[in-house]
């Protein structure tokens, strides 16, 4: 076995002695060969960029992406506390809900009465520019997020809102009154509280522990603005 | 042992020498060198004299010696500086902006000198929102009394307000800060703030106006001008006693018409968005005729105002 030595100290108190000391005298016999083998688990799911994704039909492609925006959506809307969401990050999936959520919130014609909901482009910037700002901050408070894997996060949690839009515009087709108003209201209230848990699931371990509520309060506000663009929409 | 030779690690040999040459050596922290510099903010209103000046100037220049070189202004630890503050100090500078106390200064026992960007920025933010939000929900409290005004969302009203809160938020103070750098010359005894300072001093005291809005949808007439003259006065009391050291030292006409033009100018801000965002469009105006789109809005408004002024 391999052993230590050290020299036997005799009292720091006697004489002041510099510290480690005694590391110098430690050895190692020479008896005992080390041998063996290294080896280094292959990760399996390496994505090869070489000819063999080249030459894979363009169906193989888009059903690949397609299945892994399909994970994330899954793991929104149902939210554990899992790394896919960051460790895979891409933006097709918040770009995709931004467009739709941005195209059913629209004014429905362009010489409708001048003052009354967003147009496209407002809806889609408030969209990306409250998620890059959302983004900036937690960057600026010392949380240990990239910028991609944060706007990832914040785009795949509109998905409830987005459900909540397509819920509140088949209810719309029915006949306005207080009951509609009603059902709209709950609605959304429970996608706006189901998107704030999703979001923070997956936030608020990047932050430290004093500034949590400084990085969850700004993406709170983001939702909530969404959400109130989502209950005012009113077809013209 | 030969080989105990070849195994010893020089850095380890190094390190021991050097410890042994100075076994008393410790580590300053950063929270030892703070700690004077709360204890000058501990200093009582009247003595905002000389001491405080002197303390002040030995304070920084131990805190510069102690601290590395300023990252610069293109580097993202440079404005990372601005936003290291904990939810603890943003919930302690609130209170500080609501319950300004005629001793305490804002500036000098709530920031320590360590203004920051957060919470100017997403309370102009919170209030720019809360703003168009709740002039919105007063339309869709007006529709229910009566059903013939028509609702809309108006969500130009969410652009309006964000431009309104982020330029007073950001214009004025640095206005403020140019005059207070100009007119630094005559003051002898207490330095002027940084221009993040001001910033600071602005941004915290437009807090008072959130659950203000939020509490203008009571649709009662003078119970919303209630509301909005107690906010505006603890508002500006705020302002004033952050700005009153400083200004003291000037000549009389001058401060008086600073304070008088900061007073001013929030008691315009706090009107102008009262009257803008919480009047509900008559009927006539929510379907313009096609030649009219190309007047600039601003031209409607004057005559909704003169309209519900008369009315109300």
């Amino acid at each position: 076995m391999a052993e230590a030595t050290e020299s036997a100290g005799d009292g720091g108190a006697a004489s002041p002695r510099p510290l480690f000391a005694g590391l110098s005298d430690i050895t190692i016999s020479q008896d005992i060969p080390i041998e063996g083998e290294i080896t280094i688990p292959m990760r399996s799911r390496i994505r090869e960029f070489d000819s063999s994704t080249l030459n894979e039909s363009v169906q193989n492609t888009i059903m690949r992406d397609l299945k892994a925006v399909g994970k994330k959506f899954m793991h929104v809307l149902y939210p554990r506390k899992s790394n896919t969401l960051l460790r895979d990050w891409d933006l097709w999936g918040p770009l995709f809900l931004c467009v739709i959520l941005a195209l059913m919130l629209q004014r429905d014609a362009v010489d409708s009465e001048k003052y009354g909901g967003p147009q496209f482009a407002e809806v889609f910037v408030t969209l990306w520019f409250g998620a890059v700002t959302i983004t900036l901050n937690s960057k600026l408070l010392g949380g240990n997020i990239s910028v991609f894997q944060s706007l990832c996060v914040l785009g795949y949690c509109i998905l409830p809102l987005t459900v909540a839009m397509l819920i509140c515009r088949l209810v719309l087709l029915v006949e306005l009154g207080p009951v509609n108003f009603l059902v709209r209201l709950l609605v959304v209230i429970l996608m706006f509280a189901w998107s704030v848990v999703a979001s923070t699931a997956f936030l608020a371990d990047s932050q430290p522990p004093n500034r949590k509520t400084l990085a969850v309060y700004p993406v709170c506000l983001f939702y909530f603005v969404i959400s109130w663009m989502v209950l005012t929409f009113t077809p013209q | 042992m030969a080989a105990a030779d070849e195994l010893t690690f020089h850095e380890f040999q190094e390190a021991t020498d050097l410890l042994a040459e100075t076994p008393d050596a410790s580590t300053t922290s950063r929270s030892d060198q703070l700690t004077p510099q709360g204890h000058v903010s501990v200093d009582l209103g009247d003595s905002y004299g000389a001491e405080d000046e002197v303390e002040e100037e030995s304070d920084k220049a131990a805190l510069l010696q102690g601290e590395q070189q300023q990252p610069g202004f293109w580097t993202f630890a440079y404005y990372q500086s601005f936003f290291d503050v904990d939810t603890s100090q943003v919930l302690d500078r609130i209170k500080g902006s609501l319950l300004p106390w005629p001793g305490h200064n804002f500036v000098r026992h709530r920031l320590r000198n360590r203004p920051d960007l957060y919470g100017p920025f997403w309370i102009c933010a919170t209030l720019a929102f809360v703003l168009a939000i709740t002039g919105n929900l007063t339309l869709v409290l007006a529709q229910r009394r009566d059903p013939t005004i028509h609702y809309s969302p108006q969500f130009h009203k969410v652009t309006v307000a964000s431009v309104t809160i982020y330029c007073y938020a950001g214009l004025v103070p640095l206005a403020l800060w140019g005059f207070l750098q100009w007119r630094k010359g005559i003051r002898e005894r207490m330095g002027p703030y940084t221009f993040l300072e001001t910033v600071c001093v602005y941004g915290y005291s437009l807090f008072v106006f959130i659950p203000t809005v939020i509490l203008w949808l009571i649709p009662v007439p003078w119970l919303q001008w209630l509301f909005g003259v107690l906010a505006l006065a603890l508002s500006s009391t705020g302002l004033v006693s952050a700005l009153w050291p400083v200004v003291r030292e000037d000549t009389r006409p001058a401060a008086g018409a600073l304070l008088s033009t900061v007073v001013l100018l929030h008691t315009l801000l706090a009107l102008g968005c009262k009257l803008y965002f919480f009047q509900p469009l008559p009927v006539e105006h929510v379907v313009p005729p096609p030649h009219a789109m190309d007047l600039p809005p601003t031209t409607l408004l004057p005559s909704t105002l003169s309209r519900s002024l008369a009315t109300t």
